[in-house]
C-alpha cells in the first residue's frame, strides 16, 4: 500500500503570537515550528498500517526550506521519503493544489492529513484535495482500519458514531484516536539522515484568498462570582452587563 | 504494571538564555527533542512513585535503549548510533532533567561498561556484549569503588589468581548503581603483581552476588548494590585485553563525568523551571512572588549559573568530539555543573516554601539525588584537588 501524508509547520502551541506588516503577516521571528499535531496522528497511523514491508510512506509538505527540520522528524518517526513543494502554503485552495497537482499519477492509495492545522485552524485542504483528485474524502475520522480495498472509518457524531466504509483510494483527515503519535527513536534518527528529500517545484494554481488582517482575539476577563442561590443577581448581570439575555 | 502515574502535565522547556540553540546542528535539537517528549510521556509521570517506594521503574529499559541513552557514541556496527559527543550530553542532559537515577543507569551503561568493553575489549567481547547492551536485552555494572577505597581507588584490594584457563577473583565492591539487576559487571581487581586490570564477571558465576543497599535517601529511582566475590571463576577471555593500570577505570570516569556534567545542568534546569513557573502563579501580599526582590534575585543567579555552565559543557563537548578534552577540563565541568545544581535546586525548594518539599514538584527529589551526584565519579573536593594539581603542578592527594 502506497500512502502519502500530508504536513504542516506550524507555530508551537506555546508560541506568543504577534503580527508585522501593518498586521497583515503573522511575525514568524524567534517562533519555534513543529509538526502540526494532527498530522502526526495521521503519519503515525500510517506507519503501523505499512509496518512489516507492507507498503511505503510519502510524507508531503507545501512550504520553504526552514520546514527541512520539520521534515526530517517526520522521516525520523518513519516516513520513507519526503517531498517539499518549494512554496509558502499560500492559502488552502492553492496548498490542496500542490498536493493534488503532484499526487495525481503516483498511484497513492490512500491520502491522510491531520483534521486541520493549529496555526489557521481552517480544515479545508483535505476536502479539497479529494475534489481536485477525485476520490472521496472524509473528515475527522477516529479510526481507520482497512480490509482489502475498503477503509472502514470510524467518525463521531452527536449522540454516537458513524462507521463508513470507503473504497481505496481515499483520503480521510485524522483526528485523536487514529493511532498514538511516534516518538523519534534513535534508529529512526539516524536513519533520516539518508532518506531522500525532494523538492519539487511549484505548480502554477490560482491564488483565491487575501489577508486583509490578523487579529488577536480579545483578552478574557476577570471572572465574577455569583452565589449560588442569588439567581436574580445572575440574570441582572447578563442583562446589564454582558448584554447576552 | 505496579505503580500510580501522575495527571500532572510536565511543561519543562529549557532556557536558552544565551541563544545555544544557534550552535547545535537539526539533529542536536531532534535528538533533543525526542529523548525530552520520551521523558515526558514516560519518565515524569512515574518517577515520584518509583522515587519515594525507592524502586528502579526497570521497564522503562527498552525505551531507554530506543532512544539511544546506551553508548550512543558506540559505532554503529557495534549496535549504538556513532554519535559526536555533544549529542551524548544532550541524552544524558534531557534524562537527568527527568531524574538523576535514571541518567545514573544510563551513564554507567554506555560510559563505565560499553565504553571500556570498545576501548579495551577483544573482538570477541565487543560482538558478544556491545549490540545487547546498545538494545538494553542486556544491563551492566561497574566495580571499582570498595568500602575502604573511595577517593583513593589504588589501594583496592579485591584482587585475582591465575589458574590456568581461568582466575580467581575475590574481593568486594560497594556503591554499584545497577548492581541488583546487572547481568554483567565489569570489574576493576588487582593480579598477583598488584596490576589493575578489568574483568567481565558474568551473574550466574558461582561465588558472585550483588545484594542491594536500602535506605537511601538519594539516587531513590535507581538501584544500588554491591559486589561480592567469593573464589569466583572468571575465564580469561573475559579480561579486559586493552589496558592496566588505573588508567583503565579513570578513563571510563572520564567519559562518565563529560556526561555528568551535562546532565547535572538539567537537573539544574528543571529546578529553575519549576521555580521560575512557581513565581509567576504564586501569590502572596496580593501579588506574584516573582514580583519580589529577593526572588528576583534568586532567578536571575539561577539563570546566570545556568548560562555559564551551558557554555563549558558545549565548548567541552566540541573538544571532546575533537578528542582534544583533557581529564581536568572534563572534571572541572563535572565539578561545576554540579555545584551550580545543588545550589540552584536549594534555592528553588526555598522560592517554592512548604510545597518545594513534597512530591507535587521534583526539585526536592532533584537535591536528594545530586547530594550522590556530587560525591561518585569524583567528590567535590576531589575535582578542586585535579584541577589545583593542573595549575600548580603540585600534587596536594596525599
Amino acid at each position: 500500500m502506497k500512502i502519502l501524508v500530508c504536513m504542516s509547520n506550524v507555530p508551537d502551541t506555546t508560541t506568543k503570537i504577534t503580527f508585522t506588516s501593518d498586521h497583515k503577516q503573522f511575525n514568524a521571528a524567534g517562533v519555534q515550528f513543529i509538526l502540526n499535531p494532527y498530522d502526526e496522528l495521521a503519519l503515525a497511523r500510517a506507519i503501523e498500517l505499512t509496518e512489516g514491508g507492507k507498503g511505503t510512506v510519502t510524507v508531503i509538505h507545501v512550504g520553504e526550506a526552514s520546514s527541512d527540520p520539520t521534515i526530517r522528524k517526520a522521516l525520523a518517526i518513519g516516513a520513507d521519503d519526503a517531498v517539499r513543494i518549494d512554496s509558502p502554503a499560500i492559502d488552502a485552495f492553492f496548498t490542496a493544489s500542490q498536493v493534488a497537482a503532484y499526487a495525481k499519477d503516483k498511484g497513492f492509495d490512500l491520502v491522510l492529513t491531520g483534521r486541520e492545522s493549529i496555526d489557521h485552524n481552517g480544515a479545508q485542504v483535505p476536502a479539497m484535495i479529494g475534489e481536485l483528485l477525485g476520490i472521496p474524502s472524509v473528515s475527522i475520522i477516529k479510526k481507520l482500519v482497512i480490509d482489502g480495498t475498503t477503509g472502514i472509518l470510524e467518525r463521531e457524531i452527536e449522540g454516537g458514531k458513524e462507521i463508513v466504509h470507503v473504497p481505496l483510494p481515499f483520503i480521510a483527515s485524522c483526528a485523536e484516536g487514529v493511532a498514538e503519535p511516534k516518538i523519534p527513536n534513535m534508529r529512526g534518527i539516524m536513519s533520516a539522515r539518508t532518506k531522500p528529500l525532494s523538492v519539487v517545484t511549484v505548480t502554477e494554481a490560482p491564488v483565491l484568498t487575501s489577508i486583509e488582517k490578523y487579529e488577536t482575539p480579545v483578552p478574557r476577563g476577570a471572572v465574577k462570582m455569583v452565589a449560588a442561590d442569588d439567581v436574580a443577581k445572575l440574570v441582572g448581570l447578563l442583562h446589564t452587563e454582558a448584554k447576552v439575555i | 504494571m505496579n505503580h500510580s502515574r501522575s495527571q500532572k502535565k510536565d511543561l519543562y522547556d529549557s532556557p536558552d538564555y544565551y541563544l545555544l540553540d544557534e550552535l547545535l546542528t537539526e539533529e542536536h535539537k531532534l535528538i533533543r527533542a525526542s529523548v525530552r517528549e520520551w521523558v515526558k510521556k514516560e519518565l515524569s509521570p512515574v518517577i515520584e512513585d518509583f522515587a519515594q517506594r525507592a524502586e528502579f521503574p526497570r521497564y522503562l529499559i527498552p525505551g531507554l535503549a530506543a532512544i539511544g541513552a546506551f553508548g550512543p557514541t558506540i559505532p554503529v556496527e557495534y549496535g549504538g548510533a556513532g554519535l559526536d559527543y555533544t549529542a551524548y550530553g544532550i541524552i544524558m542532559q534531557e534524562l537527568e532533567r527527568g531524574d538523576s537515577g535514571i541518567r545514573s543507569t544510563a551513564s554507567v551503561q554506555g560510559s563505565l561498561v560499553m565504553y571500556p568493553i570498545y576501548a579495551f575489549g577483544s573482538e570477541e567481547q565487543k560482538q558478544k556484549y556491545l549490540p545487547k547492551l546498545a538494545a538494553g536485552e542486556m544491563m551492566g555494572c561497574f566495580g571499582l569503588t570498595e568500602p575502604d577505597f573511595g577517593s583513593n581507588p589504588g589501594g583496592m584490594v579485591t584482587s585475582f589468581k591465575d589458574a590456568g584457563d581461568y582466575v580467581v577473583l575475590n574481593g568486594a565492591k560497594l556503591w554499584i548503581s545497577n548492581a541488583p539487576f546487572a547481568d554483567i559487571a565489569v570489574v576493576w581487581a588487582k593480579n598477583e603483581e598488584g596490576v589493575v586490570h578489568g574483568l567481565i564477571v558474568e551473574r550466574g558465576m558461582e561465588g558472585f552476588s550483588t545484594p542491594e543497599t536500602h535506605q537511601k535517601w538519594s539516587l531513590r529511582a535507581s538501584a544500588t548494590g554491591e559486589l561480592v566475590f567469593d573464589q569466583v571463576k572468571v575465564p580469561k577471555a573475559n579480561i579486559l585485553p586493552g589496558v592496566k593500570g588505573l588508567k583503565g577505570p579513570l578513563s571510563c570516569l572520564n567519559q562518565a563525568r563529560y556526561g555528568i556534567a551535562w546532565g547535572a545542568l538539567g537537573a539544574a534546569m528543571d529546578c529553575y523551571d519549576t521555580a521560575l513557573r512557581y513565581s509567576k502563579e504564586r501569590v502572596q501580599f496580593d501579588r506574584p512572588i516573582g514580583g519580589f526582590q529577593l526572588q528576583q534575585k534568586k532567578l536571575a543567579e539561577m539563570i546566570t549559573e545556568i548560562t555559564k555552565g551551558q557554555l563549558l559543557v558545549w565548548r567541552l563537548g566540541i573538544l571532546k568530539s575533537e578528542n582534544r578534552a583533557t581529564p581536568e577540563q572534563i572534571s572541572m565541568a563535572k565539578r561545576n555543573s554540579v555545584e551550580v545544581a545543588l545550589d540552584i535546586a536549594r534555592q528553588a525548594r526555598q522560592m517554592l516554601g512548604g510545597m518545594g518539599i513534597t512530591g507535587e514538584y521534583p526539585i526536592m527529589r532533584h537535591m536528594m539525588n545530586l547530594e550522590s551526584v556530587v560525591t561518585y565519579e569524583g567528590t567535590h573536593d576531589i575535582h578542586l584537588l585535579i584541577t589545583g594539581m593542573d595549575v600548580t603542578g603540585f600534587n596536594a592527594f596525599k
